[in-house]
């Protein structure tokens, strides 16, 4: 694979392998794909296929055992040693996890946090920070209330577009969403979706968007690759994959998004099928 | 007499605007499944908790809620106990925060057989074996002897289950069951419950935010806004012809899966959020969200539930809107100037 100028995120040949005593387990295993500049790449599976472990990967959160993930042409650094570096590594890559309380301050409002990364990155005049603060928060969709608001006195909803916000505040060249619109109430994560499609169109930001959910996938999202058990089933164009979803794993994760007509008993027999011992006993996982 | 029934059930809490729960009707019969949908602060779990007598600390209780007969509002603790270890079960969105993660499955199973109903050791163990067997887990005995956090999420929820089942409950009430699970495992735990409910006839109250869901698996469908029940009809109406306008809201803000090919129709969210219990409406709760709302009509006082077709419904404005399209699209039926569509 060659890496041309628009390519923001190029991943190749993944691997993680969690070690618990003498047990290994492979996590990830030859993971490659890549994100161009506006490009949302959606993942999807079901508990404990990998998703979370190859976020946390893009984030340098958890090192990989092999391969490699450049941003813009640049390797992530293994180790970053240093604020420029940290600062660096930070502007490669924002995350927004399911829980929005995980990169919101509990303690300050919501405008002091972003207000607070944007002076870390170099926005020193504070009425050029306020400025940008303001126009943040309105992107996603929150005003002066929400902005001088401590994190718990807003809804789930706001809380996750603030943080959403706050990650935007670093510029990063891709942001990565695990679940995090999962837990929103309908309407609220529509307020998301939307948003969402929306800074994709504004800023040319590269997208990973993890999910279990084909269905909102498939609203964000231009490709989609399905993770099971750490390995690629398929990768491509999700308009695609919905109607022509090739591996039988794609196919259960499809049938399995409830609709009228849905059949629950069948989809379980069809998992069974697939995969004779689920993830018996298996911890961590939420399924 | 229907197996779980709430009669003008109101709940309220000193301090508060408004009633947690505002004059709620509801009724759920043997061997029939019926979903409570609404968003976050609606009230649901409220309402699944008064069907086994735990209610805020504080409130102030009007109506009943009645289980096999039993009115649970203001019940001695006999009939209290009865409903509770005979009659109805409840399962809770996260299984981990329902049992103890230092103690063995096997001892979470059989406790209540043994302290309750005093069971033998063996004969509790032989009736937990049989009921994991019941809700799908491929190695009974083993799983006996693990702790939780040796279980996936999936798998835990089927413990519950069997947990649940253990008082061989008439009546299931379901909270939220597979809202931390990811869609296959939904799918499995629904298998579960369905073939469950039809087995023994029960009466299931499936509770979600996730009105898709609700479609998929339940019979009946009752939908509520900040603690009103604001429409109730048979699945396949509410589906086809939402009536209320949040009822077509819910629907209009979930993402399709098989609307026609090319790129995906902008969502439509509802504008505005939920009211909170510190807010108040003289009418219409849902009128300072809704488009089609009209001054001096919906605002006045509280709409009630009233029949159109099969369906009972909340709204000042159902027989105009009833030949809306389903997703009521703003038509010629009248956004007014009144609206707020802000926040
Ligand atoms: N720190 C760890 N140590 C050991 N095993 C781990 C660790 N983190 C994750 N795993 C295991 O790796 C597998 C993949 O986990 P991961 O969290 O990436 O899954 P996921 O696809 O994000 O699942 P979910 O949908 O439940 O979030 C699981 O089997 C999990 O138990
Ligand atoms: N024990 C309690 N004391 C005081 N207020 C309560 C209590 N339980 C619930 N409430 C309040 O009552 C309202 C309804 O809560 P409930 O838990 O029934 O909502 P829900 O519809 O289940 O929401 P979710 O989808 O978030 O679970 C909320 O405003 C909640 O904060
Ligand atoms: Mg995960
Ligand atoms: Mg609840």
């Amino acid at each position: 694979m060659t890496s041309d100028a628009r390519t923001l995120l190029q991943v190749s040949g993944l691997r993680k392998t969690y070690r618990t005593g003498k047990a290994e387990f492979v996590a990830v295993d030859d993971l490659s794909f890549s994100v161009r500049a506006g490009g949302a790449l959606g993942i999807v599976g079901e508990s404990g296929s990998g998703k979370t472990t190859t976020a946390r990967m893009l984030i340098g959160l958890e090192r990989p055992d092999a391969g490699r993930i450049l941003v813009q042409g640049e390797p992530l650094a293994a180790t970053v040693r240093g604020k420029a570096a940290r600062l660096a590594r930070a502007k490669a890559v924002q995350i927004v996890f399911q829980d929005p309380y995980l990169s919101l301050d509990a303690r300050i409002s919501i405008g002091a946090t972003i207000d607070g990364v944007l002076r870390l990155h170099g926005l020193t005049d504070r009425a050029d920070r306020a400025a940008r603060t303001k126009e943040l928060l309105a992107q996603v969709g929150l005003g002066e209330r929400e902005a001088t608001a401590l994190p718990r006195k807003l809804s789930g909803g706001q809380r996750q577009r603030a943080a959403i916000a706050r990650a935007l505040a670093v510029e990063p060249a891709v942001l990565v969403l695990d679940e995090a619109v999962s837990a929103l109430d309908v309407s609220v994560q529509a307020q998301v979706l939307n948003l969402l499609s929306d800074i994709r169109r504004d800023t040319g930001i590269g997208l990973v968007f993890v999910s279990h959910d084909l269905a909102v996938v498939r609203y964000v999202c231009d490709e989609a690759l399905v993770l099971y058990r750490g390995r690629t089933m398929e990768h491509r164009p999700v308009a695609d994959l919905l109607t022509h979803p090739g591996h039988p794993y794609t196919q259960l994760l499809l049938a399995s998004v409830p609709r009228p007509g849905w059949d629950p008993d069948s989809i379980s027999r069809r998992r069974r099928e697939l995969d004779p011992l689920p993830a018996a006993g298996a911890p961590g996982g939420r399924g | 007499m229907a197996l779980l029934e709430y009669e003008a059930l109101s709940i309220a809490l000193p301090g508060m605007a408004r009633p947690v729960l505002d004059g709620i009707d509801l009724t759920v019969s043997a061997g029939e499944v019926v979903a409570l949908v609404g968003e976050s602060g609606s009230g649901k779990s409220v309402t699944a908790r008064a069907a086994l007598g735990l209610f805020p600390a504080g409130a102030r209780l009007e109506g009943q809620v009645r289980v096999d007969g039993t009115d649970l509002v203001g019940a001695e603790a006999t009939g209290l106990r009865t409903v509770r270890t005979a009659k109805a079960s409840m399962i809770f969105q996260d299984p981990r925060a329902g049992i103890n993660p230092v103690r063995r499955i096997g001892d979470f199973l059989t406790e209540s057989l043994r302290v309750s109903h005093g069971w033998a050791k063996d004969r509790a163990n032989a009736r937990a074996v049989e009921l994991l067997t019941a809700v799908g887990l491929p190695d009974p005995a083993r799983h006996l002897n693990q702790y939780p956090h040796e279980l996936s999420g999936g798998m835990l929820q089927r413990v519950m289950i069997a947990g649940a089942l253990t008082a061989e409950p008439r009546l299931l009430l379901c909270d939220e069951p597979t809202t931390a699970l990811d869609v296959s495992t939904q799918a499995e735990i629904m298998a579960i419950l369905g073939r469950l409910q039809r087995e023994r006839d029960l009466g299931l109250l499936l509770i979600t935010h996730d009105i898709e869901l609700a479609a998929a698996a339940c019979d009946r469908i009752y939908v509520m806004y900040a603690g009103r029940i604001v429409e109730t009809a048979p699945t396949a109406e509410l589906f086809a012809a939402p009536r209320h306008p949040y009822t077509a809201g819910l629907l209009g803000s979930s993402p399709p899966l098989s609307a026609p090919d090319g790129p995906p129709a902008r969502l439509t969210p509802i504008p505005g959020a939920p009211m909170g219990l510190l807010d108040s409406a003289s009418g219409c709760s849902f009128t300072a969200r809704c488009r089609f709302a009209r001054p001096g009509v919906c605002d006045q006082s509280p709409p009630p539930l009233e029949q159109h077709g099969t369906a009972l419904v909340a709204c000042y404005r159902a027989d105009d809107l009833t030949d809306a399209p389903a997703t009521l699209a703003p038509t010629a039926t009248v956004p007014n100037s009144t609206n707020r569509e802000d926040s």
